[in-house]
Formats: structure tokens, sequence, C-alpha cells
């Protein structure tokens, strides 16, 4: 079976008024069939850039982005991924129910076949009761795992989440990742996460890479040795393991970025 | 958040909290004490009765014309409704193709910008001779055009105003252009619209009952207050005044009604 992600060579150059911006240089990655892996690093080093490219929101200046084999375009128009941003984006003019089933809709799925599909994706989420709410009614929290539900809908292989717990408060976070590891170990989807937060990193991944700015770059891919990600709970957070894995991340983005980073250049 | 804002209920200048039926009477009390002054100015004689006629004048010819002011009112609000409905849907269909095409937009945007500064009703007399004098067809053309203008204002600004967050999606989900139109930009407008509605309807009823001043067929509200100033009958006159300012009232209340019901229910 091939890669979920494989990006290969890819360089991004943005032109702006003022000239041109590197924004990632030689990035390469490999993101194996239900693997989680978190992008982290600080403002400006590409991760979210690296995500887009991932979801052929944007095309690469060098280089190849490959989703499950085919070039990302090709996976984008057959919606092998799914998607969610630090906004939820839901539609405020539609109900829950009718924002999850907004893509199944779009591909024309019929419509008793969508209703099974969206009761279903509610009851994933934790959501029963709240389908005919409008979103306006929900917590951020509440809307965000609307927004998962929406991005399962198609029951991708592979999620791309951008930030998707940033604007939420640490409890509701902490909540969210643990259901959030439920779901991908339950629909066995890839993820690929980006997150400014190192627990979150940590807590989430089998490996979290380090990318450092100026150009963005991988600076860095650490394995978390903490046992499969589907059997991670909240006492997680307090064990001993948790807090050397964190202590690797911290040392790999510091190490990268602080002291001109030569590691990072001399690893890929 | 809503809700909260929604429960929470307004408090009163004085820190009192004003409910519903408060907030109704405070004007209309208000309304009362000036009609009231009003009756006692024009009662003493301070100010002549042709000037400004007494409120119980004014009354007694609104009971004796009624059924005239009915049907002027009848004649006046159909050409500011067909006037109305024409202009918002020229409105809407021009916004739609200056949103889908650049070159259109740049047509189109200076046009408006024109019709916005033009006073639509200086356009009346030589309508009247265009469509003949006994032809309703120049007063809708002119409220039509009224209400043109701020519903492609508002509707063009509308259909700008989608979110990027929606437009990402929808391009993860691979939707089609007509698929973006149809679920997010035309739903993210329509608000928008609606409010260029609201504010078309009285423009609507104030050019269809001013161009009946220049001519054309009597009968309308317009023509007849022109026509009892012309013939010294005040409070006739101001009798018609305020039956137009219930059409107003009317037109804009309804539209102010329909836009809070889709700004809720897109």
């Amino acid at each position: 079976m091939s890669n979920a992600v494989t990006v290969t060579g890819v360089d991004k150059v943005f032109d702006s008024g003022a000239g041109q911006v590197v924004a990632l240089t030689e990035v390469a990655l490999d993101v194996a069939p239900g693997e989680f892996v978190s992008l982290i690093g600080p403002s400006g080093c590409g991760k979210s850039t690296l995500l887009r490219l991932i979801a052929d929101l944007e095309s690469p200046t060098n280089g190849t982005v490959e989703v499950f084999g085919t070039s990302a375009h090709q996976a984008r128009l057959d919606q092998r991924y799914g998607i969610a941003f630090q906004q939820a984006g839901l539609l405020p003019w539609r109900t829950v129910a009718a924002n999850i089933a907004l893509p199944l809709e779009l591909s024309g799925m019929p419509k008793s076949d969508v209703r099974a599909r969206v009761d279903e994706l509610i009851a994933l989420v934790g959501l029963g009761d709240f389908g005919d709410r409008f979103p306006d009614q929900l917590s951020g929290g509440m809307q965000q795992r609307v927004a998962i539900a929406r991005a399962l809908a198609k029951k991708p292989q592979l999620l791309l989440m951008d930030e998707p717990f940033g604007a939420l408060d640490e409890m509701t976070r902490e909540y969210l990742q643990t259901e959030l590891l439920r779901i991908a170990a339950e629909t066995g989807a890839a993820v690929v996460f980006v997150t400014h937060s190192i627990p979150e990193a940590v807590y989430l991944s089998d490996r979290v890479v380090v990318m450092s700015p100026r150009p963005g770059r991988i600076a860095e891919v650490v394995p978390m040795s903490l046992g499969s990600t589907g059997s991670r709970a909240d006492d997680l957070r307090e064990d001993g393991s948790f807090f050397e894995m964190i202590t690797a991340v911290r040392e790999a983005l510091h190490g990268g970025g602080v002291a001109a980073a030569p590691r990072g250049v001399e690893n890929r | 958040m809503a809700t909260l804002t929604r429960t929470r209920p307004p408090s009163g200048p004085l820190g009192r909290t004003a409910n519903g039926a408060e907030r109704a009477i405070a004007p209309v009390v208000l309304g009362i004490i000036v009609v009231g002054i009003w009756q006692l100015l024009a009662g003493t004689g301070l100010v002549e009765a042709y000037l400004l006629p007494s409120p119980a004048a004014i009354v007694d010819e609104i009971v004796e014309f009624w059924p005239s002011m009915v049907s002027a009112a009848g004649i006046t609000g159909l050409n500011a409704l067909v006037g109305l409905v024409a202009g918002s849907l020229l409105g809407i269909a021009a916004a739609l193709v200056a949103s889908t095409s650049r070159p259109f937009d740049g047509m189109l945007a200076p046009i408006v910008a024109a019709l916005a500064v033009i006073p639509i009703v200086a356009l009346a007399p030589v309508l009247n001779t265009m469509f003949g004098a006994d032809s309703q067809t120049g007063r809708q053309l002119i409220a039509s055009l009224a209400a043109f203008v701020p519903v492609f204002i508002t509707t063009a600004r509308g259909l700008r105003q989608t979110q990027p967050v929606h437009r990402e999606l929808m391009t993860s989900f691979a939707a089609t252009r007509w698929q973006v139109m149809r679920t997010i930009t035309l739903p993210t407008a329509v608000p928008y619209t609606f409010t260029g509605i609201r504010l078309a309807s009285s423009l609507a009823v104030i050019s269809a009952l001013v161009a009946e001043y220049f001519g054309g067929p009597r009968g309308g509200l317009g023509g007849l207050i022109s026509s009892s100033a012309a013939s010294s009958a005040y409070p006739r006159a101001w009798a018609y005044v305020v039956a137009a300012i219930a059409l107003g009232l009317a037109f804009y209340l309804i539209t102010l009604a329909l836009e809070r019901w889709v700004s809720r229910r897109r």
C-alpha cells in the first residue's frame, strides 16, 4: 500500500510585492497510512504552507506532493482527504446536520444515504442531540467537533488539520485531543496535524516534525515512543515518558532555531 | 453569545429595565403630546390655518375622503411595488453579472455611480412624454431606477463577503463554480440584498409619489396632494400627506420584516 502522503524535494516560493519569500525549501516527508504526524514550529516556518500543499490549496514551486500514490491535485478531486482549520468554518445558515451533510450533498449522494451517514458522524463525534442546532448555538469546542465530523464525512483515509484546537480553552482542548485520537483510531485515517503546542503534538503523534523558519524547512523528525496513539489516555499527560518526549521536541525546536541552525540543515 | 443578548432586557435611561410594551409606548406618548400641542397652537389661532391646519381638521378630511385615499394609496402603492420588484430584480441580476465578470464590473460601476447621483425624479417629465399622459409606466420606471441603485450596491457587496475559510473548504470538496455560488456565495449575500431592498422600498415610494407631481394620470397620492394644495384645500392636502407617510411606512415595515426573516433563516 502506498504512503498516505509523500512529499519529495518540495520548495515553495511566494511572490509578494516586496519580492520573493521562500516559505519552504527542500522539504521531504512521508506519512504512512494510519499514522499521526504533527508539524510544529515557530510562526513563519511554513508548517501551514506544507499542509496546504498536501491539500492542494497551494501548488509547490518545485518538487512533488503525492497523496495515496496520486498527485495532490487528483487526490483533492477524488476527495481522498478531509480538512479542518482553526476556524470551524461552519455555514451559519445551516444546521449542524446540514453542515456535516455539505460535502456529501455536493458529491450527489442520495438524500437517504446522506441522512444515515450524517447520523453516524454525529454519533462518532458525540453530538447526539445537537443535529438540529445552528452553529451560533454551539460552543467553540462543539463547533470544532462539527468541523471534524464534516471532514470525515466522505470516509477519507487522510485527515489534514491546521491548528484545529488553537482557539479553544485548555480543558476543551485536552478533551478534544483524546476524542481525536479515538476517532482517528476508529476510522483508521492518517492525520497530518499542524500545531503551536508542544504537549499537544507529543500527546497526539506517532512522529513530531519539527520545522524552523527563514527559510521554512524540516529541522528534525522526532518519533514519539509512547505506545500506539489509539491507546493513549489522559493519564499519559502525567507520565514521565510524556515529559521526556516534550523535552526532546523542545530541544529539537530550540536546537534548530537559536544557534543559526547548523544541526537542522545537516540533518537533511 | 447571541442568545445572551437576546434574553437580556435592554435597560432604560434611568437604569430601569424597559420591556417591549414600554419601548413601544414611549414614542406613542411623545406623538400624542406633539399632536396635542399642535392642536392647541392651531386652536388659539397663533398659527394661521392655511399654514398649518389643526390635526382635528386633517382627521376630518381623512374620514371624509377615506375611499379616495385608499384608492390613491393603491395606485401609488402599485407603482412603487412594481418599481421596487423590477428594480430589485434588475439590481440583483446586474450585481450577479458584475461579480462573475470583471469587465462587466468595470462597466457597471461607473453607470451605477452616475445613476446614484442623478435625481431620478427629474426624469419624470421626460418619461411622461415618452410613455404618454395616461400611462403609469414612466412612474414605475422611475421607482425601479430608484430601487435599483441600493439593491445593486448592497448585493454586489454581499457577493464579495464570502469568508476565505468557506472558499477553501469548497475547494477541498472539489466543488464546481456553480456549487460554490449556490452553497456559499448566494446565501452569504442574501441578507445584504434584503438590506438593500429595505432601503429601496422607501425610495420607490418617494419616487413614485413625487413623479406624480410632474403630470400624467391623476388619482395617485402625489397627484392629489398637489391638486389639493393648488385648490387651497390645505387640510385635505395634509390628509393625503398622512396617507403617503402611512404607505411609505407600510413598505418599510414589510421589507424590514422580510430582512429580519431571511437573516435568521437563509
